[in-house]
């Protein structure tokens, strides 16, 4: 299993644009993907999931794959995360 | 039989095409108890296919018609119906609950709703409730074998026929097919008719039963000119209205013409003839028809085409691109009138019992300085790429009028200490729409640099109607002599202390209206774009000492609309 703690710097968090980017960057890959905040962990290719969470600006998240393409489905996540200026 | 149906005429012209129906299908349904859950999952999953197939079109329509910006809420529904969560959800409860997929949908997609909707301290997520709302539709409409109209799918001519336009729904028109719409409800003020003016398509609307009377695909004839309908037309009927369209065609040639004249009356007399636009876009519609100003630049759209507020460098961006696109003609931007029936997802507002007497427009800025602050530094970053001025929207006191100009005041100083270029020639007026203020506009023309007449809202609050309540739309009367002393009252006041009077409401552009305006001795008539020419040309016809005398008898002598109504006819004869 991948894990990878993220610290959100978006000033509006988690929500609607960059939520459906990074779903649609988990969704490429075969391995389960979670995204943990607050103690509740979602499925992160569920756009649903991320959203219920409402992970807002300075938030800590952890993100896991488990699975044949964890360490490149970890990879794209955080590449995503970096570009769109998401969390560091 | 060629059927004819009466409605307001909103937007002139004469178009024939096939009627286009956008009206919301039928999405209801029965529960059922079903026996073979893999056939209802692989049903659902057939109609979640065919839904992202509709939406991939729609958003690659979407993106070529309105930019990738507008097009990303498509991009949210494309994901959401590739959900494993909520598609697990749902085909969980087909299996064990053995219940038909629209009865499985709507359960957990309900579920996920009420949630979204339950997050109350949060904008965003309740905004997504309406995504997942949409979708939902979708997908049901696909299981129930029913059509959603998709006007961004439209790729032949047609007439649009609606209960109502909203905002959104206007977003999608492709001007290139859609040749106009008839409306069931509304008013030449309504938003459909503003829309539908600046898009230049004929348009009725008020019509009552155009979405009953009129089935899809049958031919209509649009008179936008005499707000009528003609139902599957007779083919000489078609080539009546053909040549009736194309006699409208020269006149608007012949307008063309008067482009680049000077708005001047028969006997000389210069007034300024501006256009109200909604976003920067529409500037070069103002430019097209020969606008000399922007009178009324509605901020507003930054406001309502986004999911927050919008940030100081978006908006300077939307005033200087204005600014510049006049070039060196005035724009004059109104601050944010939001409040009333214009509500934002992210800045939830209390339910008032009256709206329209509450918490809005300049009465928000002054107590959410930071969003009132905000908006004034980008006007003062943009003043210096063109002719910029400022107006406040419902001031009813001098005291507000003050304190509103003492924050532009404020910010200019921080901006001009911290080096930034600003104009030092912003004139800064306020909106003359609510009565109170109409009465002491000689105090207030001590204050500001012009005062900007909004007859929708004046005549509304004068007369105490709602001009879209039907009962009681007879009250709308701008021509009522009471409306006109109040216009009177305002235009000299401010030509006392020096200062100008425009008028950026419906009215200015009404050819009824327009000689006793003139006559009053209005300065500039600020409309919509498409009634620029049309009422340059009428000016020429107008000698402006007559119509100072019409304008005295119209306001001394009528007691009723009809009477000044009757008055003009006789003098513009």
């Amino acid at each position: 299993m991948e894990k990878k703690e993220f610290h959100v710097i978006a000033e509006t968090g988690i929500h609607a644009r960059p939520a459906t980017l990074l779903v649609q960057a988990a969704s490429g890959f075969n391995s389960d993907i979670n995204l943990t905040y607050n103690g509740k962990s979602v499925n992160l290719k569920s756009i649903m999931g991320v959203m219920s969470l409402g992970v807002g600006q300075n938030a800590d998240v952890e993100i896991t794959a488990e699975g044949d393409d964890e360490a490149e489905a970890i990879a794209a996540i955080t590449e995503t995360m970096t570009k769109e200026g998401l969390a560091e | 039989m060629t059927k004819v149906l009466k409605g307001i005429a909103a937007s002139d012209g004469i178009a024939t095409a096939k009627a286009y129906m956008l009206v919301q299908p039928d999405l209801s349904f029965s529960k059922k108890t079903i026996e073979d859950a893999d056939a209802e999952i692989n049903r659902l999953a057939a109609a979640v296919e065919a839904s992202k197939k509709e939406l991939e079109v729609i958003k690659q329509k979407a993106t070529e018609n309105l930019g990738e910006e507008e097009a990303q809420v498509f991009e949210a529904h494309l994901t959401i119906l590739s959900d494993p969560e909520l598609f697990g959800q749902i085909n969980d409860q087909i299996k064990n609950d053995l219940v038909n997929a629209e009865t499985a949908l709507k359960n957990v997609t309900d579920m996920f709703i009420s949630m979204f909707e339950a997050m109350t301290d949060n904008a965003y997520m309740q905004e997504r409730a309406g995504d997942i709302r949409d979708v939902t539709k979708r997908v049901m409409a696909h299981l129930l074998g029913v059509t959603i109209p998709n006007p961004a799918l439209i790729d032949e001519e047609v007439i649009i026929v609606s209960h109502d336009l909203t905002p959104s729904d206007t977003a999608q028109l492709d001007r290139r097919y859609v040749k106009g719409f008839i409306t069931d409800i509304g008013g030449r003020t309504s938003h459909s008719a503003i829309m539908s003016r600046t898009l230049e398509i004929p348009a009725v609307v008020g019509s009552g039963s155009a979405t009953t009377d009129i089935a899809e695909g049958t031919t209509l004839i649009l008179d936008g000119i005499n707000g009528e309908a003609l139902i599957d037309p007779t083919a000489e009927e078609v080539a009546e209205y053909q040549a009736k369209a194309k006699a409208f065609a020269e006149q608007k040639a012949e307008w063309k013409k008067l482009k680049n004249a000077a708005s001047t009356t028969a006997d000389g007399k210069q007034v300024i003839l501006g256009a109200n636009i909604g976003t920067p876009d529409d500037v070069q519609g103002a430019n097209d028809n020969g606008a000399e100003a922007v009178g009324l630049f509605r901020s507003e759209f930054l406001y309502m085409n986004s999911d927050e507020l919008p940030s100081e460098e978006e908006q300077f961006q939307a005033y200087k691109a204005a600014v510049e696109g006049m070039n060196g003609k005035q724009v004059v931007v109104r601050t944010m009138d939001i409040g009333g029936d214009k509500e934002l997802p992210y800045l939830p507002l209390p339910a008032e019992q009256n709206p329209f007497l509450g918490y809005r427009a300049i009465r928000i800025s002054l107590d959410r300085q930071d969003i009132f602050r905000t908006q004034l530094r980008a006007l003062l970053r943009a003043s210096h790429y063109g002719k910029l001025a400022i107006m406040f929207p419902m001031i009813a006191t001098v005291q507000e009028f003050k304190q509103a100009k003492a924050i532009f005041e404020e910010e200019k100083a921080k901006l001009v200490a911290d080096g930034v270029p600003v104009s030092d020639n912003i004139e800064v007026g306020m909106m003359m729409e609510i009565p109170a203020a109409a009465m002491i506009a000689d105090k207030l023309a001590k204050y500001v640099d012009f005062f900007s007449i909004g007859t929708n809202d004046l005549i509304g609050y004068s007369m105490a109607a709602d001009r879209g309540n039907e009962r009681v739309s007879y009250l709308y009367q701008p021509y009522n002599p009471s409306i006109l002393r109040m216009i009177k009252n305002t235009i000299e006041a401010s030509h006392a202390e020096g200062k100008w009077t425009g008028m950026c409401g419906e009215m200015a552009g009404d050819q009824v209206a327009v000689p006793v305006l003139l006559g009053l001795g209005l300065d500039e008539f600020s409309m919509s774009a498409t009634s620029i020419l049309k009422t340059r040309s009428l000016l020429k016809k107008l000698d402006s000492a007559k119509m100072q005398e019409l304008a005295d008898k119209a306001v001394n002598e009528c007691e009723t609309s009809d009477e000044v109504v009757a008055l003009v006819e006789e003098y513009t004869k």
